[in-house]
């Protein structure tokens, strides 16, 4: 667990400033990078504890989490979703409206797989964003960047037999937020999966390749290693663009987490 | 093969328009006489409520099956809006925000062969979720417990709703120790 420093936060007065964060993130960086070194295992998750993230500090628990190893526990099944869940045209984002929206149509997909390798099939997956110009359709976003009226910027599908999502959508833009001075996000889509038990449930973000505000983000460089950090960038696939109209990122993702299943076969 | 996985990123401040749904928190069909309501707020580590949390619930159905029923957000097809369930299938999940003051409630039966409906935490400033466990305490005898048993006295308590009046418990949810109140358990499954 990382020490919180003493840094003074904008209320105190003083600017907290990009300097400041980009220091504490290589700090955090090295500290994994030494730990590892010493034998630690590899986090494949940021740790909850990560003060350059300054909305962590209040909100991650002091305590060690208790381990469950119950092979009935409750959390090895989970929630299930059907046709009844999803509409016909939740998956393309740029058809919720009369209008086309803003920006740059992209086209997103993957594979929900779990550790083995084997598909998820048939579960939800939720995404939201904010649009082209940075702006999420939410009353606390202040962001004096342009709501688009033909872009609300959510959609859910379910997996196919080969644990495939698509959706088709917009490139959302940067955007800033108050976590320092001259604090930017980079672009993003957010995703929300379920697996085949409640201990796989899964909310992350995708990225877009080659974002010049990755170093500077907090929130990305939560996850403090490399190899990780760099599975939460999609990849650009030229096969997935359609002539004249998109392009095409594809983006796989892989739950942690044991199921039934699982558990049943490293018996 | 092993693969590497994907890791978590908060859920951000703004997932409001997107991921809740009308009637999250109603799992239990509508005037179902067994229904318990289940309530509390989510506290920082300042002993501020949390406004920006999300909670997720799964729980056994009360015959005991733990395989779900589709249906949560049960959609009209004609405004895309959801519906609700429909009240037949014990669907089993639920989700709910918290409000401005921190608090959630759901409505639920009480789960069949497990003492305890499950909780999954989400907040903007909460890096990856936190799982839980809100085990109804008429249900639930500790000693039989090993996840209890295990635990002190003041930790276990945390995890045990508190009767408030006929069918109604309350579960407060602590991310971080405050001082004066004790940390919620929260749990690893791998």
């Amino acid at each position: 667990m990382t020490t919180l420093p003493q840094t003074p936060s904008p209320e105190q007065g003083t600017p907290l400033t990009q300097e400041v964060i980009s220091a504490e993130i290589a700090q955090a960086r090295q500290a994994y990078v030494k730990a590892v070194e010493g034998g630690a295992p590899r986090r494949d998750h940021p740790d909850r504890a990560y003060p350059p993230y300054r909305s962590s500090v209040l909100r991650y628990p002091r305590q060690p989490l208790v381990d469950v190893r119950d092979p009935e526990a409750v959390e090895l099944s989970g929630p299930v979703f059907g046709v009844t869940d999803v509409t016909d045209v939740d998956w393309d984002l740029t058809r919720q409206h009369h209008g086309e929206p803003l920006g740059e149509r992209i086209h997103v997909t993957g594979r929900v797989l779990d550790r083995d390798g084997r598909p998820v099939r048939g579960q939800l997956v939720e995404i939201w964003q904010a649009n082209a110009s940075g702006r999420y359709a939410h009353q606390r976003d202040q962001h004096p960047a342009p709501l688009d009226p033909n872009f609300t910027g959510f959609g859910r599908c379910l997996t196919d037999d080969e644990g495939r999502y698509s959706f088709t959508t917009i490139k959302p833009g940067p955007y800033p937020w108050r976590n320092h001075v001259n604090a930017w996000r980079p672009a993003h889509i957010h995703f929300s999966l379920f697996g085949t038990a409640f201990t796989q449930r899964l909310v992350t973000q995708m990225y877009f390749p080659g974002d010049p505000l990755f170093p500077y983000d907090p929130i990305m460089q939560s996850v403090t290693d490399d190899a990780a950090r760099e599975r939460l960038v999609a990849y650009y696939d030229h096969d997935l663009s359609t002539p004249e109209w998109s392009l095409g990122y594809r983006w796989d993702i892989i739950l942690s987490g044991p199921s039934a299943t699982w558990i049943e076969e490293s018996r | 093969m092993t693969q590497q996985p994907t890791a978590s990123q908060t859920v951000g401040p703004f997932y409001g328009y997107a991921l809740p749904f009308a009637g999250g928190g109603d799992i239990a069909p509508a005037g179902h006489p067994g229904t318990v309501t289940v309530h509390g707020r989510v506290f920082d580590g300042a002993g501020r409520p949390v406004p920006d949390a999300m909670l997720e619930f799964w729980q056994p159905a009360a015959d005991g099956s733990r395989a779900g029923a589709p249906g949560s957000l049960r959609r009209d097809q004609v405004t895309g809006a959801v519906i609700g369930r429909h009240g037949l299938d014990f669907t089993g999940f639920g989700r709910v925000s918290t409000d401005a003051d921190g608090h959630y409630a759901i409505r639920t039966l009480p789960p069949g062969g497990a003492p305890y409906i499950s909780v999954c935490v989400f907040a903007r400033g909460l890096l990856h979720h936190l799982f839980t466990r809100v085990y109804l305490p008429e249900l639930t005898d500790p000693a039989a417990e090993p996840l209890l048993s295990a635990l002190p006295a003041h930790r276990r308590a945390t995890l045990i709703a508190v009767p408030e009046r006929e069918k109604v418990y309350g579960f407060d949810i602590r991310l971080q120790h405050d001082g004066a109140h004790e940390e919620t358990v929260f749990l690893a499954f791998d």
